[in-house]
């Protein structure tokens, strides 16, 4: 009996502590990479590598204005292309769809969301790249478009979903037709959890690089308008992490840091713009 | 639709300039003989034959009532009896449940229902719930809401002010007009909606137990409102608490099982029924 007691008492603390361990694994992931990323990148931040175009190699005081610009403007070009098809078809999806098209519709879009992002590459690359015989801003951004709609469609649906329904009773029985409850009491109280969604959208697509080896392809130099190759984040610390020079190395650590703190900052700023809306409107 | 909206707009105007007193007196003199708000009435719904199935389940077995204009008309009834299903037919807010079907006759005011315009028809016949649904924005658009789907765009701040204080709102929120309606107590939003339905000057106002999340004292502002609404609204309210069907209804019907068993003026269906289930059930036998 004791030896019983002991035992069980024993696995109840052995199996508190694996799982205790695990969660710290996971936290501390984060903070790992955070840690690392300042301890080797910290030092190459500077007000030129936000201003600067990169430098040849061997001079000092480069910077990746470019790929910052860059990487915003193929981020304006993915919400443009991705978001407006993703909210639509989830507002289908939670609104309208019945039960067979709604399952049709949410395995969809779970496979897409699952498709490597390379492999969105390739289709980017196949569908816009070669038609206009060059890689270009444009390309990167459909790509990246491409990879928000999932994402954008499911958090869309899930965020529709938790509206009560005596909102859409209370729209309809004032003779509000159904397109007009969905656009002026629906999406509205929806509003902050489905911009939520599209922000976390975009923040996580800000990291890919696979999409855009073959469609933005990257660039040394700025790139106006929508038709050049164009740098970015991601593709900058490629190129440099993968390159032979001391140098790049350790702007591979900036830029990633960048990256990161942008990821990070967009993350944590809307869920709190959430937080703060929703304790207002309840 | 452009070109109803000013219309209805002319109307909320017109009853605007109403002098207040004249609202508030008329329901006073109309009541101890009971005689003038009735003798006015004219038959606004016939319900004839009416069936409601939900999937391959019968919810309502051919209901036959037919409701009289600018009087209140009450549905009681144990749980599950029929009584909010038969409600939310008048308005076909039935349509919204997935596989219901509807069988019989309803004509408003000689038209049938079912071949309205569903739009039309809610904004003729408005509707409040039994838990209040404010939107989540103002008090300003909450009310104005009906409005502006409506094509309306001026003298909105007349037309919801004028719904407020037919709401018996108007005092308690006229300084925060551009708060959230969530600010307001449950009584207050309850209120909001009744006012929300009413700034579209519905012809019938269709409650479904406006008053079983609220307090008695806000219970009975809501019944002193419906008093006060009738010389100028049908009201239809469904309601568990028979006191309350007892002191604000015109017409009782009581239904048990999907069926109509008795439908009498209040008095006397209080006082002396004429089915044995009815008794049962006022008297609180069973339900």
């Amino acid at each position: 009996m004791n030896l019983r007691t002991i035992w069980r008492k024993t696995l109840n603390v052995t199996m508190l502590s694996l799982t205790g361990a695990c969660t710290l694994i996971t936290v501390s992931v984060l903070f790992f990479i955070l840690g690392y990323l300042v301890y080797n990148g910290g030092r190459d931040l500077s007000w030129n590598f936000f201003t600067k175009l990169p430098t040849p190699v061997g001079e000092t005081g480069g910077g990746v204005a470019n790929a910052i610009v860059g990487s915003a403007k193929l981020l304006f070009l993915a919400m443009l292309f991705g978001v407006p098809v993703g909210v639509i078809a989830g507002v289908y999806l939670a609104e309208f769809s019945g039960k067979t098209m709604n399952f049709v519709v949410r395995y969809t879009t779970d496979l897409l969301n699952g498709v490597p992002s390379i492999v969105i590459g390739i289709f980017a690359y196949s569908i816009v790249v070669v038609p206009m015989r060059h890689f270009s801003t444009l390309a990167g951004g459909f790509a990246l478009g491409v990879m928000t709609i999932p994402i954008t469609v499911r958090s869309t649906e899930q965020f529709l979903r938790a509206v009560p329904n005596p909102l859409r009773e209370g729209a309809l029985a004032l003779g509000a037709s159904k397109w007009k409850t969905i656009l002026t009491v629906i999406v509205p109280a929806a509003a902050s959890g489905i911009i939520t969604g599209i922000m976390l959208a975009l923040a996580r697509v800000a990291g890919e690089t696979a999409p855009l080896l073959f469609t933005a392809f990257g660039n040394q130099f700025w790139s106006p308008g929508w038709n050049q190759p164009i740098a970015s984040l991601p593709m900058v610390i490629y190129t440099y992490a993968t390159g032979p020079y001391e140098e790049w190395h350790e702007q591979a650590w900036a830029a990633g840091l960048v990256l990161l703190g942008l990821v990070l900052v967009v993350n944590i700023g809307t869920r709190l713009v959430l937080a703060r809306k929703t304790s207002v409107a309840r | 639709m452009a070109s109803v909206s000013p219309v209805r707009n002319a109307e909320t105007e017109n009853m605007n300039r109403q002098p207040d007193n004249a609202r508030d007196a008329a329901p006073s003199l109309a009541k101890p003989p009971e005689a003038p708000a009735v003798a006015s009435s004219s038959l606004r719904f016939k319900v004839s034959k009416l069936k409601v199935f939900y999937g391959s389940k019968e919810v309502l077995h051919g209901i036959d009532l037919e409701i009289s204009s600018n009087v209140v008309t009450a549905l009681i009834g144990p749980s599950g009896c029929g009584k909010s299903t038969f409600l939310r037919s008048l308005n076909r807010m039935n349509e919204t449940v997935r596989h219901a079907r509807l069988e019989g006759q309803i004509l408003l005011d000689g038209d049938n229902v079912l071949n309205m315009d569903v739009v039309r028809l809610r904004r003729r016949v408005g509707m409040v719930f039994q838990r209040p649904n404010p939107f989540p924005k103002s008090i300003f658009d909450n009310v104005a809401y009906g409005l502006r789907i409506n094509g309306c765009k001026e003298k909105m701040s007349d037309a919801v002010e004028h719904s407020l204080r037919r709401a018996a709102l108007w005092e308690e929120v006229k300084d925060q007009l551009h708060k959230s309606a969530y600010a307001l107590s449950g009584g207050q939003q309850q209120r909001l909606c009744i006012a929300r339905a009413l700034a579209v000057d519905p012809e019938v106002l269709l409650l479904d137990e406006p008053c079983s999340a609220l307090d008695p004292v806000t219970t009975a502002k809501i019944e002193e409102l419906l008093f006060q609404l009738k010389p100028t609204c049908t009201i239809v309210i469904v309601t568990h608490n028979m006191q309350q069907a007892a002191r604000a209804s015109d017409f009782t019907a009581f239904l048990l099982e999907g069926n109509l068993i008795e439908f009498q003026k209040t008095p006397k269906l209080f006082t002396t029924p004429s089915d044995p289930r009815t008794e049962a059930y006022i008297t609180g036998r069973f339900g």
